[in-house]
């Protein structure tokens, strides 16, 4: 069977994050998407690394690598007139343009919603900015340390086991820079909506997609329980019982929700006995002696290696973990039964484990797409080959740093 | 609100999906659907309430849960015991006339119901059947039981959130909306291919590698160059200032990052000391990178003698990234997402009037939008049964009778 979005051309004007990582979601799925690049030095997320062997090289960074698989890049200035005049050529012709400039920089540009439509009324505009579109903080500045804090989940991080420890401390933003994928992973189904939408209404639409709202999105549990509760969190709440426990090389989490669970874990700890306790024997009791059941799981998990306790532990049926780092993921049992991590091999760096996707369609093998483009590599193909320009045309617009 | 336009059409109109799903990650990518426009249809019971309906989110009553309400805007209930055959058999007549069914209990579940993909498939040659579990539907861990405490932690995202020097970082429920967002992205893209083409198709989708993906930098490291990265506070290489500082004021916190020369010398000056941008300890972003113990306590000693919002105020002015790091309180009543139209309100039949959160995204021709609150459990049997399936007014007694549907 065909990919979804097979026959579907994306433009990116996007760097980082969560331009790029919407578009390769779309690509995954079968979308041509074509990457604009600033002439010269690319999408800032090339110097973000981790370069092999640690060696700084704008083709080389694995961030971007993972970022931009399957994707041709072409590079172009739309600040010069003929830049502009090659984007709008480009533009009338894509289903999808995903943007990630400050409001109003595109219709200075020229190349705002209302200008594109114009020519192609079915187009698909995505905008992706820190706040939205509009509002008096549309055109704040923020990195993704400031929009994660502005988004309420930042301001309940690390969380309880932490701040016993370091109770002045200041809240954090997640690792990994993960409002910038909330941003990228919710313009993604929003951006698939509106393709839908197309099919019966014939017309595209422009999104308005706000980093600090995707985040805050995530969060609707918690906002929900403060907006009709009153019950508000910082990064001094902790699970009502059970919850993080060091052991021997790290740490893991234990959670017996249930009685049953609870009756499972102290049968591995060798102490059935509790599982009777009437201190313990019902969930509400536990939430009301959490202390107490904490000091009994403390030094036992003390006393055991992080897989061990997982392997035994969790088969039981009591939810369990273990704080996996990199190096535990890529060698993990599980994610090695689905595939998780595929090779793919790319001209500088050689073939490279990539972790893939989370989704297996029945009706669509997964394939190891082909690898990031290197900055430009398309730029004869597309102007050439798709705007119809002449390759004697090229060197020009090289010197005259439109391309 | 974002200029939508005011066309009555829905992204998803038409479109209509059957969910067995509980908490967070089942019921969210139905609510973002639900919120485009489509149908929804939660299936629950007494004797397997939502969790979201329990204890901590709802005491005594479990139509009374501003949790469940929000995760559960306007789909419809209609309650099912699936413990008898013939609710059973219900459900399967639901999910023939249903595009999606979605469902987020353990791997095996649904078959052993006589609910799995291949039965429903014979009923509905082009459903859709996402199956969202906590490591799939293969694999030696596929049985293992899951909630978001603990794939935050096997995701490897946890590790990477906290202070170098104290524990793996605690995230919650927000765990389980990242991987109901994932999960709406790949069933609406199977929903757009069945537009195309006609056919349905089984999603197979586990959640803890939806938040494992998203830890990629750190995965390319190790696979690149056998790096183990770890968790770094708010720190961010090469940029410095970059950081939360206190405030004044209860627990307040300002979050400050900057990133260029130009920014560093507009912080000094808006903080009144023009000195720190001569001192050679931070004369360069790396400079200042190295310094940063320093540093903090610097930027910090003038932070606290200011509100988050000042501080704020003052660095934005000057084109210095900064924001509060705000709380639920201060997000509810914070202008710009009011103007944004991120807070609505909901008349609820049991809890009243209720400040609830918009959709978390806008599109401008088929605008996001809350219709119904959550549905009170089993509120819309009569339409489901008698509306939908066309079943009389006397069998859906029989049925409740019966406690079928109970």
């Amino acid at each position: 069977m065909p990919a979804p979005f097979e026959g579907l051309t994306v433009l990116e004007f996007a760097g980082g994050i969560p331009g790029p990582y919407c578009s390769r979601l779309l690509a995954d799925l079968g979308a041509r998407v074509i990457k604009i690049e600033p002439p010269g030095y690319g999408d800032p997320a090339r110097l973000i690394g981790p370069f092999p062997g640690n060696i700084p090289d704008r083709e080389t960074g694995g961030l971007f690598l993972f970022l931009n698989t399957g994707k041709r890049s072409i590079t172009l200035d739309p600040a010069i007139p003929s830049g502009r005049e090659l984007f709008s050529r480009l533009a009338a012709n894509a289903d999808v343009l995903i943007e990630d400039h400050q409001p109003g920089e595109m219709e200075q540009l020229g190349l705002g919603y209302d200008c594109l439509k114009a020519a192609n009324p079915g187009l698909v505009y995505v905008s992706i900015t820190p706040y939205g579109q509009d509002g008096p903080k549309a055109h704040w500045k923020a990195s993704h340390l400031n929009s994660f804090h502005a988004s309420g989940e930042g301001y309940t991080l690390p969380g309880g086991q932490t701040y016993e420890s370091f109770p002045n401390r200041a809240p954090v933003a997640a690792g990994a820079d993960l409002g910038e994928f909330d941003t990228a992973v919710l313009a993604s189904s929003a951006t698939v909506a509106a393709l839908y939408a197309r099919e019966f209404l014939g017309v595209g639409q422009h999104i308005d997609i706000s980093k600090q709202e995707a985040t805050l999105g995530m969060n609707r549990l918690e906002q929900a329980q403060y907006l009709g509760q009153g019950r508000e969190f910082n990064r001094s709440r902790s699970y009502e019982y059970g919850g993080i426990f060091p052991c021997r090389d790290g740490y893991v989490m234990l959670y017996p929700r249930e009685d049953h669970q609870w009756r499972a874990l102290t049968g591995i700890m060798g102490q059935p006995e509790l599982g009777m306790d009437e201190r313990f024997s019902t969930r509400a009791q536990r939430i009301r002696n959490g202390d107490a059941l904490n000091a009994y799981v403390r030094p036992w998990a003390a006393s055991h290696d992080k897989h061990e306790i997982y392997d035994r532990v969790a088969p039981s049926g009591c939810p369990a973990a273990f704080f996996a780092n990199a190096q535990d993921l890529m060698e993990s049992p599980q994610l090695q039964a689905r595939e998780f991590f595929q090779s793919i091999d790319h001209p500088r760096t050689g073939p490279v484990t990539y972790p893939t996707n989370p989704y297996r369609i029945s009706g669509l093998p997964w394939a190891p797409p082909a690898p990031a483009p290197l900055l430009g590599q398309h730029n004869y193909e597309v102007f050439c080959g798709e705007l119809g320009l002449s390759s004697e045309e090229l060197p020009d617009l090289r010197r005259t740093g439109v391309i | 609100m974002p200029e939508q336009s005011n066309s009555q059409r829905s992204a998803l109109e038409g479109v209509r999906v059957l969910e067995f799903t509980n908490l967070v990650a089942g019921p969210f990518p139905s609510l973002l659907m639900g919120l485009l426009g489509a149908e929804v249809i939660k299936v629950e019971s007494i004797t397997q309430l939502d969790a979201a309906r329990r204890p901590p989110y709802a005491y005594d009553d479990p139509d009374g849960s501003p949790a469940f309400n929000g995760l559960n805007l306007n789909k419809l209930s209609v309650r099912l015991n699936l413990k008898q055959p013939q609710a059973v058999e219900l459900a399967c007549r639901l999910a023939a006339v249903s595009d999606v069914v979605l469902e987020n209990m353990r791997p095996g579940v649904m078959d052993r119901l006589g609910l799995g993909y291949q039965r429903l498939r014979e009923l509905n040659p082009s459903i859709i059947m996402a199956s969202v579990s906590t490591a799939g539907s293969v694999g030696p861990e596929r049985s293992y039981p899951g909630y978001a405490p603990a794939f935050s932690a096997l995701s490897g995202l946890a590790h990477l959130t906290g202070y170098p020097d104290g524990p793996p970082g605690e995230l919650h429920a927000s765990i389980d909306s990242r991987s109901g967002a994932t999960a709406a992205f790949i069933i609406l893209s199977t929903l757009f291919h069945r537009r195309r083409t006609g056919e349905g198709q089984f999603i197979d989708f586990a959640s803890r590698e939806a938040i494992t993906v998203l830890g990629a930098e750190a995965l390319m490291d190790y696979a690149m160059n056998g790096q183990v990265r770890t968790r770094r506070g708010n720190r961010s290489p090469g940029a410095a200032p970059h950081g939360c500082y206190r405030c004044k004021g209860d627990d307040s916190w300002v979050s400050i990052s900057v990133n260029t020369e130009q920014e560093w010398f507009h912080l000094c000056l808006a903080a009144g000391r023009a000195e720190w941008s001569s001192d050679p300890r931070f004369s360069d972003a790396l400079h200042r990178y190295d310094n940063q113990d320093a540093l903090d306590d610097l930027v910090g000693s003038w932070t606290r003698r200011h509100t988050a919002v000042e501080v704020t105020g003052l660095l934005q002015s000057v084109g210095v990234a900064a924001s509060p790091s705000m709380s639920a309180k201060d997000l509810s009543e914070d202008e710009h997402l009011k103007e944004r139209g991120v807070w609505q309100e909901i008349e609820h039949p049991q809890m009243g009037l209720l400040k609830i959160q918009g959709p978390p995204w806008w599109l401008s021709g088929t605008p996001p939008r809350i219709r119904t609150h959550g549905p009170i459990l089993g509120e819309h049997n009569h339409e489901v049964i008698v509306g939908l399936l066309g079943e009389s007014e006397q069998q859906l007694q029989n049925w409740v009778d019966e406690e079928v549907i109970y």
